[in-house]
């Protein structure tokens, strides 16, 4: 369609910004006597694709344009946005945001020069510009796949969503970095029914690609075939048992626990703020020393990858956790300036209607040494954690709670029962110390997961091996 | 009147926008058409250990787009309003709808039902656009003092944070509907932290308090949600494991009220046709104890979930889910209701860029007549929630667990506090099992129940 990539802040676009308007709206920011400000300049487009009841029966387009202007005065943040890229509006958005510094000398934006980024997610063929056709094709495919899987499934839901989002981020010490970032989204959920039984399973997946996402073992069919499986075997899961079992985590997905259990806490903002529980704790042992952590903005297509972050800085792989002692916190433009670290690449926002945080990317354990089949053989009453329908942490003291979609109970060593939608709960640093053995079989989870913090949603990537915790707190209902 | 109010000609000016849009879609050859705009603007002004730390002030309008032809539809959204942008963005919408498989259900609403009045429900306050930056700010400066001042043990703070929104809606459809309204919304936060005095096992807890209305001389003072805030904080030290049991679970309002939401998501017409939820075929069954009553009622003045009309542009009315146990209603649009059949119960919600679906307005469990502490009097041992983590809840079987924070209850009186644990059963045992309903209610929110008692559940604890 016409309005695909053209941003209108882009050379050569309606409202095209160069060096001297950024400087000049910097200027304005800073009147009032910030000491740092930043434009961000968003364009994006996105697209959505449903099929329900064996029909396509949703489309939907969306474009949102906009320029967020933050300034910061120390530790104080004014920020504001505008839709409207006309020259007053942007010129008003800037002078709002500047309010928060009330007086004291005005700086001076510095001579801005272009930033040299690397390309993590080329996209040959962007899929918004692919006729949708293609994809209503694959939306079939997947819901046929399901219902030829078992004749038990009774209801395909298949989704497709996709969006290419440009960015354009200048800032008052002189960085002007723009980047083009695509991303598509597959999805299918299929309900079995079996007499006054019914279940549902769900499995999808995507990244900052193109259709080239559905290539070698990735296709449409997989992903309709799966769900179908999963809501099948679950039609005959058990109740889970509750209270403290050793848990084993399948690769991939299990990166959710990860995430939640120690990634929000090393975000820097909460140390900075000395709220998190991993306040103070550089330089010791916060994991089991089998744990190296890292979180990496340049994993090849992935979910969590970005080029540049929304504050300028190029991303890159960043180590959290060094067998098992704490080495680095995940950072925006603020928390480095008061660690004295250079920025990691770690300052997000999910739009230009909010200021970035330090954010994670791609969050990822590191292989270890055991096979998975040894894994699972070492224990001899516990839970095989497979997937997960999300979690939740208080970044304050670590407790967290995470939702199995798919799990199954280990005896003597073999997984036997699934059992029923099921919690686990417990404490992030506890649980990376019990952590006692980790596979070889290191995965990144296909990516489906978005994270949520102070209300802003950006995409993730999210990795393990398999991993087995000697004790975990599983909340089922049978005593 | 301040910048950020939000006039009857702001409501009016919209109203006609919406309107002219309308128009662009017959002339771009659709059959029918609904259009939604939004204009608003927000104030958010946050202090953290007596600074200042963010002032966010922005308004933003965009506009949304439902494309009728053919029996095909499509839905489209854009912030992007330059009068030449707007033509072209008309145009690829109704391309768009040509996509789509035929649905005779996807049509407008009949001429019929849709509202021909709409009631001024007394949702837009503007001294709230008069309040500006620095008046937030003070006020959460006086909040986290008087939550930091409390007691030496609060040592840290999230910080106090002051907002406002403000907003005007409009909807017009080529069946006939054109209407609009304004409404006002300030809420404070006050979130003080505390350390574990046990050097052997530092943590934080932490904690809040909030007000919230539309109407600003209904907020309750800074001071006191930042002492209220402090003292629930505290009450958190300690907080320990206890062993997994069976034991009744009483839940606070302010967990509560997180599981009318959870039952709204198996009630409602979207659910049923698409069999998502435990609830198929149960109406006019019991489906909670004879103590529940829960109803959905757009129409409380000032409430912070009323509306006028729906997404649909069908008049908002009161419906009653649940009466005296007995599942009544589920929440209806226009589409899930032809799918299942039956008439809309004007429960349509809409986003800027979604179809509509069902949705609650003021979504509330009566109140009971136990007064609210024999709840917890009554009880020897228990659990009391205060809060619960984690999406542990499937919608097709109904099975719950989620992680919970509360009190331990011994001989009718909250102990211990308590943390890391689950409450898991079955949804349907859950409500079935509620067996003590408090008389309190407070409708800051616009999902709300009383104090209430489930008589047991599994909690998942330590292992001894």
């Amino acid at each position: 369609m016409s309005s695909l990539q053209s941003a209108p802040f882009l050379p050569g676009g309606e409202s095209a910004i160069d060096a001297t308007i950024a400087q000049r709206l910097l200027a304005a920011a800073l009147s009032s006597g910030g000491d740092y400000a930043d434009l961000y300049f968003e364009y994006r487009v996105g697209a959505d694709y449903v099929l329900e009841e064996e029909q396509v029966k949703s489309v939907g387009r969306g474009v949102t344009l906009g320029l967020g202007v933050r300034v910061t005065k120390g530790d104080a943040t004014g920020y504001a946005y505008t839709e409207d890229l006309a020259w007053e509006r942007m010129l008003h958005a800037a002078k709002i945001a500047g309010q928060i510094a009330a007086g004291g000398g005005s700086a001076q934006p510095q001579a801005t020069h272009a930033v040299t980024t690397q390309s993590y997610y080329p996209v040959a063929r962007p899929s918004l510009t692919v006729p949708p056709a293609d994809k209503l094709a694959l939306l079939r495919a997947a819901d046929k796949a399901a219902r030829a899987y078992d004749p038990r499934i009774v209801k395909v839901e298949a989704s497709f969503t996709e969006a290419i989002k440009e960015i354009l981020v200048v800032t008052s010490d002189g960085k002007m970095a723009s980047d083009v970032q695509p991303m598509v989204r597959f999805g299918v959920r299929a309900v079995a029914e079996d007499g006054t039984k019914r279940q549902s399973g769900s499995s999808g997946g995507g990244g900052r690609m193109g259709l080239d996402y559905f290539t070698g073992s990735r296709d449409a069919e997989g992903h309709g075939k799966e769900a179908a499986r999963i809501a099948i075997d679950m039609l005959d899961a058990i109740e889970a048992p509750a209270g403290d079992f050793p848990v084993v985590l399948a690769p991939g997905d299990s990166g959710i626990l990860l995430h939640e259990a120690v990634g929000h806490g090393l975000e820097a903002d909460f140390n900075r703020k000395e709220t998190s529980n991993y306040t103070g704790q550089l330089g010791k042992q916060v994991a089991s020393p089998l744990c190296t952590v890292i979180d990496d903005g340049t994993v090849s297509a992935s979910r969590g990858s970005i080029n540049v972050d929304d504050e300028g800085n190029v991303s890159s792989r960043n180590v959290l956790i060094e067998n098992g002692i704490l080495v680095g916190y995940m950072h925006d433009r603020l928390s480095a300036r008061h660690f004295g670290v250079q920025p990691g690449g770690n300052g997000r926002r999910e739009s230009f209607h909010s200021m970035p945080l330090p954010r994670m990317t791609n969050t990822a354990l590191l292989a270890g040494t055991h096979s998975p089949e040894e894994i699972i053989k070492s224990v001899k009453r516990g839970v095989y954690a497979k997937r997960f329908s999300g979690g939740q942490v208080n970044i304050s003291n670590g407790d967290f709670v995470f939702s199995l979609t798919e799990s199954y109970l280990i005896e003597d060593g073999k997984l036997t029962a699934p059992l029923k939608g099921v919690n686990l709960v417990g404490n992030g640093p506890e649980v990376l110390r019990r952590v006692d053995m980790l596979g070889t079989d290191y995965e990144l989870s296909d990516g489906m997961w978005t994270c949520g913090k102070d209300g802003q949603s950006v995409p993730v990537g999210v990795g393990t091996p398999s991993v087995r915790i000697a004790k975990i707190t599983v909340g089922g209902t049978k005593a | 009147m301040s910048a950020a109010s939000i006039t009857h000609e702001t409501v009016k000016e919209l109203t006609d926008a919406a309107a002219h849009v309308v128009e662009l879609c017959r002339a771009a050859g659709a059959d029918a058409s609904e259009v939604l705009v939004r204009d608003g603007n927000e104030l958010t002004a946050k202090v953290r250990m007596g600074e200042a730390e963010l002032v966010q002030e922005a308004g933003s309008r965009a506009l949304g787009l439902r494309i009728f032809k053919d029996g095909r539809r499509a839905v489209t959204y854009t912030s992007d309003l330059r009068k030449a942008s707007l033509v072209g963005f008309v145009q690829e919408s109704v391309a768009l709808a040509a996509l789509v498989e035929p649905d005779e259900l996807n049509r407008l609403p009949d001429q019929a039902d849709l509202a021909t009045s709409i009631p001024d429900l007394d949702l837009y306050d503007d001294t709230v656009a008069d309040v500006d930056a620095a008046w937030a700010l003070r006020q959460g400066i006086a909040g986290e003092r008087a939550a930091r001042a409390h007691d030496p043990r609060i040592t840290n703070s999230e910080g106090a944070t002051w907002s406002r929104s403000l907003g005007a809606v409009a909807f017009a459809s080529s069946g006939g509907f054109v209407g609009g309204y304004r409404g006002s919304y300030a809420s404070f936060y006050v979130e003080p932290i505390c350390d574990e005095p046990d050097p052997e096992n530092p943590k934080k807890r932490n904690g809040y308090w909030w007000t919230a209305s539309r109407f600003r001389d209904q907020l309750e003072d800074a001071e006191k949600i930042g002492i209220e805030a402090a003292r629930r904080t505290l009450a958190t030290l300690g907080s320990k494991k206890i062993p997994t049991c069976e034991l009744p679970i009483v839940f606070d309002p302010e967990a509560g009220r997180s599981l009318i939401g959870t039952l709204f998501s198996v009630a409602n017409g979207s659910a049923f046709w698409r069999k998502s939820t435990y609830l198929l075929g149960r109406e006019g069954t019991k489906v909670a104890s004879d103590l529940v009553t829960i109803v959905d009622d757009p129409h409380l003045l000032r409430g912070p979930g009323s509306k006028p009309f729906d997404g649909d542009g069908l008049a908002t009315r009161k419906n009653t889910l649940v009466r005296a146990g007995v599942l009544e209603t589920v929440l209806c649009d226009v589409y899930s209701a032809r799918k299942l059949g039956r008439a809309s119960t004007g429960s349509a919600g809409r986003g800027i860029g979604g179809n509509p679906g069902p949705t609650t307005s003021n979504m509330i469990m009566e109140r009971g007549t136990t007064p609210k502490a024999d709840v917890v009097k009554h009880t020897a041992r228990g659990l009391y929630v205060t809060s619960m983590m984690g999406f542990g809840f499937n919608p097709v079987t109904g099975d719950f667990s989620r992680g919970a924070q509360g009190f331990l209850i011994e001989n009718g009186e909250l102990t211990v506090p308590v943390s890391e644990v689950t409450i898991s059963c079955n949804f349907d045992d859950l409500l079935q099992r509620i067996d003590l309903v408090g008389d309190d209610l407070d409708l800051r929110s616009s999902t709300a129940c009383p104090t209430f008692r489930v008589s047991h559940m599994m909690l998942g604890g330590s292992s001894d």
